[in-house]
């Protein structure tokens, strides 16, 4: 029997007289990682908000080590021992690693105002060491991978004397060595007696790292036990709160023979290497590789965001040697980019101004002044809203901001749907998006590919890419690494593919 | 109740109105000559030229830009219309100008004192202010450089321009087709009420209804998700600055027919008049948000600031003390305008 360090005991909390927790308990034992897990608004935010001394509860009481915990801001919080990494970093990348441990409480000399900077480093170096980071306290976080960011942010939290350590969403932007060199840390954490709450949306992650799962759904606790109680298709279904028989939706067609999309020997030094590629009629073809492989990038280039030097760009049989985006849509080509927020949406604007942006000239007057049919557009938008079901508050007074990460990637595929796109591609469409938008994300995917529309899956997420391809290219290090079918499929020849030259990922110290 | 009636005020798209009709309502207590015919003619003809100015300017604001260089663009055109009409020249004046022997003669230009003198030199001056904003706009969009450096630039530049065209001289001798577009009237409105109406309409519509006017809006709330979304943005960062210029020619047109000279330091203090009446009415400086009635409330409220200010014959050095310490309330009151809004919405 382990003794409990956190107990949440009947916690309830509302906004507006909507409840956003109600009466939630369950117990973190010491030294135990405790999954956390439910869609986009179950109340998980909210939670570690009254956790972290940001809220305070209605109701309910929390109890740590035993003695009664309500801490009325963060800085009780990090007192008291409760330390969050999140999911955006909360770091200065304009200031030293040191800097950055040490930036609300520098070790003085003596009780001057002059920071002790030898010590600083030196206890930062130690910190550093501890996490096997082997980089100087100097250096500036603006130079780290998101991975090394990653560390320093545990850094920060160890040297606070956190016991209860929480991770919201850690890998969403790690590569897969990253993602690695992070499990094993926090299993050693969990080995040094820390207790760790661990969010995320990447179900496989919380069933491989935790002891015990809890499922939050509409503010309340649903399920909770030990882990070997779930699989993944039970903490979805228990968290969407129906079953959904699959993860992925089947496919209702097969890639045709036409070809939309060939390129042929495309290379921009530095970036891509002689890529060819072809996308064929109502085929769902996926592009997979790590963080840095390229296929971003090459995305950026066929949508002509991002010049390239040598090589072929060939859609609907016409060769072109240099595009614009503006050629590209005009030659029916959409384009969903990896971040949403800078480049999908106009965060401010309403749903319908998004919607209508992109098929904004197809809507005007033929007369030079270019008036806006507003009533058509006003309807063709409403019918893309309906189709999609973007809920939340009337299209044309609600702007993007306001709305729930999948209802935002609903508008940024929406209003690509006005412009009929033949050949769509999609970078990472369903980036940090809850299991049940995920969902309808696949669907409308699958429902493009059986009107004819190419598309262009990019994802990290290997298994989704499986789930959803009739083909699979990977790409490291600027080039084609290899090609499955889908009756190829197979995780250890994609992933062998995907490494290739990445052998040395665990990079030495950079002098 | 009148609680609600004043919160109600406070939450309304014309609360700039409001706020200027009871400010007005003030200085009518203690000042009725500011009521007078002739003050509110002086008003009118005040306003007229300002607002084509912020008109221009919000434009530029929409796109998340600025334009510094206005004032400099009314000097510049006010110049140059002055040299194409102007029929006399005191040679012991201009004799230094670079023009001099080339452009001007003691008889003025060669078209001046012809029937094509006024329309011509209104065209030049348009164009000038065209072209001075397609400066601005082609370094804004295609050079990549921030929009308030390159208007501060062009500012200085044309600005010590049309003073070295000048010697710092005033062109006299305008013709009368050309002053009376300053002085003119039909029944007691003003001609220039009638030419800012026009750019005003023209602005609504390009504003609201065109593909145009919305990409203005679309690329001021992100330019990076404006390109994806095939948004020709350079074309609609330039023509922001295209139209800026022409606006400012525009003033620049009234102004100098007002005066009747052509002034090489036109509406050098301008500038922040410009930019105050376009962020009291409401556009905001960090892009996306702007209409054309919020500019005229814009400038309504900052004409009736500065015609109390000159009324009440302060010193020197207090007009501009009060003149920010109301900037600084109206500024104020939009915040917790603003706030009510926010909590309105919650709600």
């Amino acid at each position: 029997m382990t003794e409990t360090i956190l107990q949440f005991d009947g916690v309830s909390k509302s906004f507006f007289g909507v409840h956003a927790l109600h009466d939630v308990t369950f117990s973190l034992p010491k030294g135990h990682l405790l999954g956390l897990i439910g869609e986009n608004g179950a109340g998980k935010t909210t939670l570690m908000n009254i956790l972290g001394g940001v809220l305070r509860p209605d109701g309910g009481a929390m109890r740590l080590r035993g003695r009664d915990y309500g801490p009325r801001n963060p800085a009780e919080a990090t007192e008291a021992g409760v330390a969050f990494i999140h999911q955006e970093l909360n770091l200065f990348t304009n200031l030293g690693i040191a800097d950055n441990l040490f930036i609300d409480r520098f070790p003085r000399l003596g009780r001057s105002p002059f920071i002790d900077k030898p010590v600083a480093k030196a206890q930062a170096r130690k910190l550093l060491e501890s996490l096997n980071l082997p980089l100087s306290p100097d250096t500036l976080v603006d130079r780290l991978t998101p991975g090394e960011r990653q560390l320093v942010e545990i850094a920060k939290a160890l040297s606070t004397g956190a016991e209860i350590i929480l991770f919201d969403e850690p890998t969403t932007s790690l590569t897969a060595g990253d993602t690695e060199r992070l499990f094993r840390i926090i299993q050693d954490l969990r080995r040094q007696g820390k207790s760790i709450i661990y969010i995320s949306h990447n179900l496989g992650n919380v069933l491989e790292l935790a002891d015990e799962i809890v499922v939050l759904r509409d503010g309340r606790v649903v399920d909770q036990g030990p882990r070997e109680g779930f699989t993944v298709d039970k903490m979805i279904s228990r968290m969407v709160g129906r079953d959904i028989s699959q993860i992925f939706p089947s496919r209702q067609s097969a890639p045709a023979d036409e070809t939309l999309l060939e390129v042929r020997g495309l290379s921009q030094p530095g970036i891509v290497k002689d890529i060819d590629l072809t996308l064929h009629k109502t085929e769902v073809l996926g592009l997979f590789g790590l963080m840095g492989s390229g296929r971003t990038e090459l995305a950026r280039i066929l949508f002509g965001l991002e010049p390239f030097e040598r090589g072929q760009i060939v859609m609907d049989g016409v060769a072109c040697d240099g595009v614009s985006v503006r050629d590209s849509i005009r030659r029916g080509m959409a384009f969903v980019t990896e971040n949403r927020r800078e480049e999908g949406l106009l965060m401010e604007a309403t749903i319908a101004d998004n919607l209508g942006l992109v098929a904004l000239p197809a809507f005007a007057s033929p007369s030079p002044v270019r008036l806006v049919r507003a009533r058509r557009l006003r309807e063709a938008v409403a019918r893309v809203a309906e189709s999609m079901r973007i809920k939340n508050g009337p299209v044309d007074r609600t702007p993007a901001k306001n709305l729930s990460g999948g209802n935002q990637q609903k508008v940024v595929i929406g209003k690509w749907l006005l412009s009929k796109p033949s050949v769509f591609i999609m970078d990472e469409p369903t980036r940090g998006i809850d299991v049940g938008a995920k969902y309808e994300v696949y669907s409308l995917i699958n429902d493009l590919a059986a009107q004819g529309t190419g598309i262009l899956l990019i994802s990290s997420e290997l298994d989704e890419l499986m789930g959803m391809c009739d083909r699979i290219v990977v790409m490291s290090k600027g080039e084609v690494q290899g090609a499955f079918d889908r009756s190829e499929f197979d995780r250890e020849r994609i992933l062998h593919a995907a490494f290739k030259g990445h052998r040395a990922h665990q990079r030495g110290a950079r002098r | 109740m009148g609680r609600r009636f004043v919160r109600r005020g406070l939450l309304s798209e014309n609360f700039v109105l409001y706020l200027s009709i009871v400010f007005f309502a003030i200085l009518y207590l203690f000042m009725p000559y500011i009521a007078s015919g002739r003050n509110l003619a002086n008003l009118s003809s005040n306003l007229w030229p300002l607002l084509a100015l912020v008109l221009g300017q919000m434009f530029v604001l929409i796109l998340g830009g600025i334009d510094l260089s206005q004032t400099s663009i009314m000097a510049l055109t006010s110049v140059v219309g002055g040299m194409l009409m102007t029929t006399q020249l005191d040679p012991t004046l201009f004799e230094k100008s670079p023009l001099w022997g080339i452009l001007l003669s003691p008889q003025g230009s060669p078209i001046s004192g012809t029937a094509l003198a006024v329309p011509l030199g209104i065209l030049a001056m348009l164009a000038a202010g065209m072209f001075v904003g397609l400066l601005n706009g082609l370094a804004v969009a295609k050079g990549r450089m921030p929009a308030f450096m390159v208007t501060l630039v062009s500012m200085m530049f044309f600005s010590g321009l049309a003073i070295y065209l000048t010697k710092s001289e005033n062109i006299m001798y305008l013709p009368g087709g050309f002053t009376m577009l300053g002085a003119g009237e039909i029944g007691p409105v003003p001609y220039s009420f009638f030419v800012v109406l026009v750019l005003a309409a023209v602005a609504q519509v390009v504003l609201k209804h065109t593909v145009l006017g919305r990409w203005f809006f679309a690329v001021g709330k992100s330019i990076r998700t404006s390109v994806v979304s095939g948004v020709p943005t350079e074309r609609v960062v330039i023509l922001g600055y295209v139209f800026s210029g022409f606006c400012a020619a525009v003033a620049s047109i009234l102004y100098s027919a007002r005066l009747a000279c052509g002034r090489p330091t036109l509406g050098q203090n301008l500038l922040l008049d410009v930019i105050g009446a376009a962020v009291i009415g409401g556009i905001s400086l960090f892009g996306g948000k702007g209409k054309v009635l919020w500019a005229f409330f814009g400038a309504l409220f900052f004409v009736l600031l500065s015609n109390a200010l000159s009324m009440l014959a302060l010193p020197f050095y207090a007009e501009p003390v009060v003149k920010g310490a109301v900037i600084l309330l109206a500024a104020l009151l939009d915040v917790t305008r603003t706030r009510l809004l926010a909590r309105e919405i919650v709600a």
